[in-house]
């Protein structure tokens, strides 16, 4: 291969960035930029709502200040999130934004003077007027490098990445040579962070080695995990990252095509890539000859159709080749024989990220983050019983302590923990006394859990471990491709013992039959989904077997969640009062009042046990309660 | 069953989305997801002309449609409604929402009421977990769905026919 034509690539590019630059700097001129957080968590809590409201008030008061649609900052349990940048004063980020609030922050602080602190999340900059972020506890914890545009810059709007300092990286790769970036993502020891953890570098070596011709990039964003969410956020927030790392990767192991694979469940995320996608083409980022060079790659996207099983990478490939998405045997891997036969690098979406930050810093800046045997940071997706649910990136070797507590800001209502669902239906669930587990791939592989792609479900008392493990059966047999008998029939068996638990009808014997099931289908299947899928029966078993024993031995849910084996009752001594709040919200009509006595009665007959009664009762008096077993109820 | 006139008709709108593809086996799912884009299902006249399109087997269309959660093959009701069921949905009673859903229209999932007007379904994970539980109401998020959303989303959708239907006449 030939040097790529130098410097005429950088000059090219120069030109580009200029322009970049400077509607960037038009911007900041503006009387105050509005940025408004629209990813589908800000979308799913009304911020497309708020960005009307914005447009039309700034309308009725004849301001022309730009309202840009950003990614998620993260702070999820925040949205809607707007961010408005006023000279004079420090980007401040607003909270809980809804409408209302929206024409009072034209009115008040673009109009006037009057920052409306009771709206304030925080601000972006260190100043006198408002906290800012940096300064939250859980800014110690976080180290932001492929999250550190989400939510900052438009993810429409290709200069804005540009301007920050994208594709910079590109054109440094291309006046190096392949085997020189390969050498340097090798000495930076990243590991693919779709969930196994494999050596990137040794990946793209070996595609970059092995004969044939063309070679594929790949990049896996068929976020499938339930409970996951880092991949859609950085595809509706930063989707040039994940373009950049592709070029990269492809110019390093010498591919000329490459396949975003998305989810059909992210229909922002596909929208979005594939205008980012239009717009690098349009400047000759990508397509023939990029900026004028001899390298020439293109991306086509494509949109699966919403199989768990496709996220591995062979039943990928059958999917992208139109087949149905069944795994098949490896060796040989992809990167040798993958996508009609040739070779075929497959990389998750936040690797492909990591790529432009390593190219441009550097193997040993890499290095400096995280652990020895797991470098860089960790994204991670934080959800259920949490008070901060959002995405966070933290160096690995954070412990999950840290990330629960410190950045997750624990419990709400100061509940106690009880477990925490690491790696979706691949991992599993880790007690208390793993809190002060270091979080890398190896460590948590230890523990019987699963780094995953980075979905964390906390957990508290009122969640069932019983229950927990029959979802992650039930979601891991429905999804099973049915090509190994193992895994179509034994995580069949698995979920029918159970079930039978969740009802009160399991016998002490089964316990022993679900962890030699457990061991029959993780030796005998083919794939990742089934040598994983007994993964959260058999932490669970080991850390909270007393719970499964309470289940069968005494048909009592201790965390009165299954639904067969608990019942609502209403106290009447607390219930004594002319109040109809349970009456009026319950569904179908089951609670009625004492024919002589004013307290109320659920008929257990008609009750569904959808628990409305319970969040309707008002909390002075407390009077409904769930009892198990259902025989508890007083006659 | 769809009479003759309906069939033609069918295989009329698929053979004119298809003369936008090219007749690769790699464009099979692109091929029938835009088909289901338009129709709003597959119905068995389109899978067989996209066979015929790609030149493969029936059986090879019909099993990649039956292997997607993504494809349908009944006809959609006017509004969507897909239950997310994913980790956090599930553990913030996602599943107490699914059976207030299947009690108010009376339908199972992957059915549709009678009257076409909603088709319930379920979805793995829209990666909202923040908001859960989460609906997604005909391609919109909506969080924390609890029973009695359920039926404040119902009356809305109640309402905006009523609205319709006044302006008719």
């Amino acid at each position: 291969m030939k040097a790529t034509g130098l410097p005429g690539v950088a000059a090219t590019f120069q030109k580009i960035k200029k322009h970049a630059q400077a509607r960037w700097q038009e911007l900041q001129k503006a009387r105050a930029v509005i940025m408004v957080g629209s990813a589908t968590c800000g979308r799913a809590a009304g911020a497309l709502e708020v960005l009307r409201a914005f447009k039309n008030e700034l309308k009725k008061h004849n301001l022309d200040c730009p309202v840009i649609e950003v990614g998620c900052m993260g702070h999820c349990y925040a949205e809607p999130i707007v961010i408005i940048a006023k000279p004079g004063y420090p980007s401040i980020v607003y909270q809980r934004v809804n409408p209302v609030i929206a024409q009072r922050l034209v009115r008040e602080f673009i109009l006037g003077d009057n920052p409306c602190l009771e709206f304030v999340l925080g601000a972006l900059e260190e100043n006198k007027l408002v906290p800012g972020l940096a300064d939250f506890p859980r800014a110690q914890f976080e180290q932001k490098v492929i999250l550190k545009n989400c939510g900052h810059i438009d993810p429409e709007d290709i200069d804005h990445y540009i301007a920050s300092g994208g594709y910079s990286a590109l054109v440094k790769a291309l006046q190096l040579k392949p085997e020189q970036i390969i050498n340097e993502v090798k000495k930076s020891g990243l590991r693919g962070r779709g969930g196994a953890g494999f050596a990137t570098g040794e990946k793209w070596a070996t595609c970059r080695h092995a004969p044939g011709k063309p070679r594929y990039v790949i990049c896996n964003g068929d976020e499938g995990d339930p409970g996951a969410f880092m991949d859609r956020a950085i595809l509706e927030s930063d989707p040039h990252s994940v373009i950049e790392g592709m070029l990269i990767a492809g110019y390093a192991v010498g591919a000329g095509h490459g396949y975003i694979y998305v989810r059909a469940e992210y229909p922002l995320a596909v929208q979005r890539t594939r205008l980012a996608l239009s717009q690098a083409r349009k400047l000759n980022l990508l397509g023939k000859n990029i900026l004028g060079g001899d390298f020439s790659f293109d991306i086509k996207l494509f949109q699966g159709s919403g199989a768990f099983v496709c996220g591995e990478e062979t039943a990928l490939i059958a999917s992208l080749e139109g087949q149905a998405g069944t795994p098949s045997h490896r060796p040989p891997y992809p990167a040798v024989s993958g996508l009609e036969g040739k070779p075929t690098l497959i990389n998750n979406v936040k690797t492909l990220a990591f790529i432009r930050h390593i190219v441009d810093k550097g193997a040993k800046w890499f290095t400096g983050i995280g652990t020895k045997n797991s470098p860089g940071t960790a994204v991670f997706a934080l959800a259920g019983k949490v008070v901060n649910t959002g995405l966070t990136e933290v160096p690995m070797g954070t412990t999950l302590r840290q990330v629960i507590f410190d950045v997750g800001s624990g419990i709400p209502g100061g509940k106690p923990f009880k477990a925490v669902q690491i790696g979706g239906p691949s991992g599993g669930c880790l007690p208390e006394s793993a809190l002060d587990l270091p979080i890398d791939f190896d460590s948590l592989a230890k523990a019987g859990a699963m780094m995953g792609s980075g979905g964390m479900i906390v957990l508290d008392q009122d969640d069932c471990m019983v229950e927990i493990a029959r979802y992650f059966l039930e979601f891991t047999q429905r999804e099973s491709c049915g090509k190994c008998t193992f895994c179509r029939l034994g995580t069949k068996q698995m979920l029918e013992i159970l079930s039978e638990f969740t009802r009160g009808k399991g016998k002490l014997k089964d316990l022993d039959t679900l962890t030699g099931l457990a061991e029959d289908i993780k030796a005998g299947s083919l794939c990742g989904l089934g040598r994983t899928a007994p993964n959260p029966v058999l932490t669970n078993l080991r850390y909270f077997r007393d719970e499964y024993e309470a289940h069968i031995r005494e048909g009592r849910c201790p965390a009165l969640m299954c639904q067969e084996l608990i019942a609502y009752y209403i106290i009447p001594e607390k219930c004594e009062l002319t109040c109809d709040a349970c009456v009026g919200n319950c569904t179908v009509e089951a609670i009625s009042s004492h024919p002589k006595k004013r307290y109320k009665i659920i008929d257990q007959e008609k009750c569904v046990k959808c628990g409305t009664c319970l969040t309707a009762c008002p909390p002075q008096y407390n009077a409904i309660v769930k009892l198990s077993p259902p025989t508890e109820v007083p006659k | 069953m769809a009479t003759t006139k309906e069939k033609t008709k069918i295989t009329e709108q698929t053979r004119r989305i298809l003369s936008r593809f090219s007749r690769k086996r790699g464009n099979l799912i692109p091929t029938l997801q835009k088909v289901q884009e338009e129709l709003g299902y597959l119905p068995r006249e389109a899978m067989l002309e996209v066979a015929r399109f790609l030149d493969i087997p029936e059986i090879d269309v019909y099993g990649v449609v039956t292997f997607y959660n993504q494809f349908r093959l009944n006809p959609p009701g006017k509004h969507s409604i897909r239950v997310c069921l994913g980790t956090a949905c599930h553990m913030k009673g996602g599943y107490i929402t699914l059976d207030a859903w299947k009690r108010r229209l009376s339908i199972d999932r992957g059915q549709t009421t009678t009257d076409r007007e909603f088709d319930l379904d379920t979805v793995a994970c829209v990666g909202c977990c923040v908001m859960a539980p989460v609906t997604v109401v005909d391609d919109k998020p909506a969080g924390q769905v609890e029973p009695t959303k359920v039926d404040g989303i119902l009356l809305s959708f109640e309402r905006e026919r009523k609205k319709r239907g006044k302006k008719k006449r």
